[in-house]
């Protein structure tokens, strides 16, 4: 379901409030984040965002066409490398 | 994947059976319609509504549904739109014809709906995002289960034994 309109989209307080800073000063850092949940806005194009994996921050840079995605959406959380090779065979 | 292989082959029938129309030959063929150069009401040609042909001899509910992006909702709400009965296919008039026509090309449908469709996923698969990274790796990616079933995505053959 989708979100009411009247609560705007969800980011995560930390988070805008470490942007609204960066977007104050002219250079850019690496920003690392835990909210997987929050979505991307606007003010966040041209960043590059460190997201928490469950394990490590992946940085990913956020375009215009990422808006209206969730972060989590980015860094994905498993890593599948597909089966191990079946070597019954060989044994044969 | 069955849908957009066998589309390419709708204009072309359309296009053999309007051939058959204009010359009409004495085929060997012998096409039930073909005979009936007389009743030009009872049209010979297959109705073209939308850029294809849907089939004569049904309900016009049922025959909307052959054009892509048409359903049974919509199929009922053009009927409903329009107050037209729900004749069969081949009694309806040229005017007839063009309204419902003109009522179809309202909506998005055929080559415009297919390609509104593809870009929004070669839109998710360049983003990266991870409905995209399903897309491309031909697996669901709405949450469903993959240890077994998902075989039309995921094909019949791979994975099984």
């Amino acid at each position: 379901m989708t979100r009411s309109l009247k609560k705007n989209p969800f980011v995560a307080n930390h988070l805008l409030r470490k942007i609204d800073k960066l977007n104050t000063k002219a250079e850019k850092e690496i920003i690392i984040t835990w909210s997987r949940a929050s979505t991307i806005i606007p003010t966040m194009v041209g960043h590059t965002i460190a997201i928490h994996n469950g394990k490590e921050h992946l940085p990913i840079y956020i375009t215009d066409r990422m808006v209206g995605h969730k972060l989590g959406e980015f860094a994905p959380t498993i890593n599948f490398r597909g089966h191990a090779k079946n070597d019954n065979r060989s044994r044969r | 994947m069955a849908q957009t292989l066998a589309m390419p082959l709708a204009p072309s029938l359309s296009v053999i059976c309007n051939a058959f129309n204009n010359f009409s030959l004495s085929n060997t063929l012998s096409l039930p319609l073909s005979n009936q150069p007389k009743y030009r009401s009872l049209s010979i040609q297959c109705a073209r509504v939308g850029g294809v042909e849907i089939p004569n001899n049904k309900r016009v509910e049922y025959s909307l549904q052959y054009i892509h992006g048409i359903g049974r909702t919509r199929a009922r709400q053009i009927l409903v739109d329009l107050n037209m009965n729900n004749k069969i296919t081949k009694e309806l008039s040229e005017e007839e014809l063009i309204i419902l026509r003109d009522e179809v090309s309202k909506y998005m449908i055929e080559g415009d709906l297919r390609r509104f469709n593809a870009l929004a996923i070669r839109r998710l698969k360049e983003i990266q995002c991870y409905r995209g990274v399903r897309h491309i790796q031909g697996l669901p990616c709405r949450g469903q289960r993959t240890k077994n079933n998902c075989r039309t995505l995921k094909g019949t053959s791979s994975g099984l034994f």
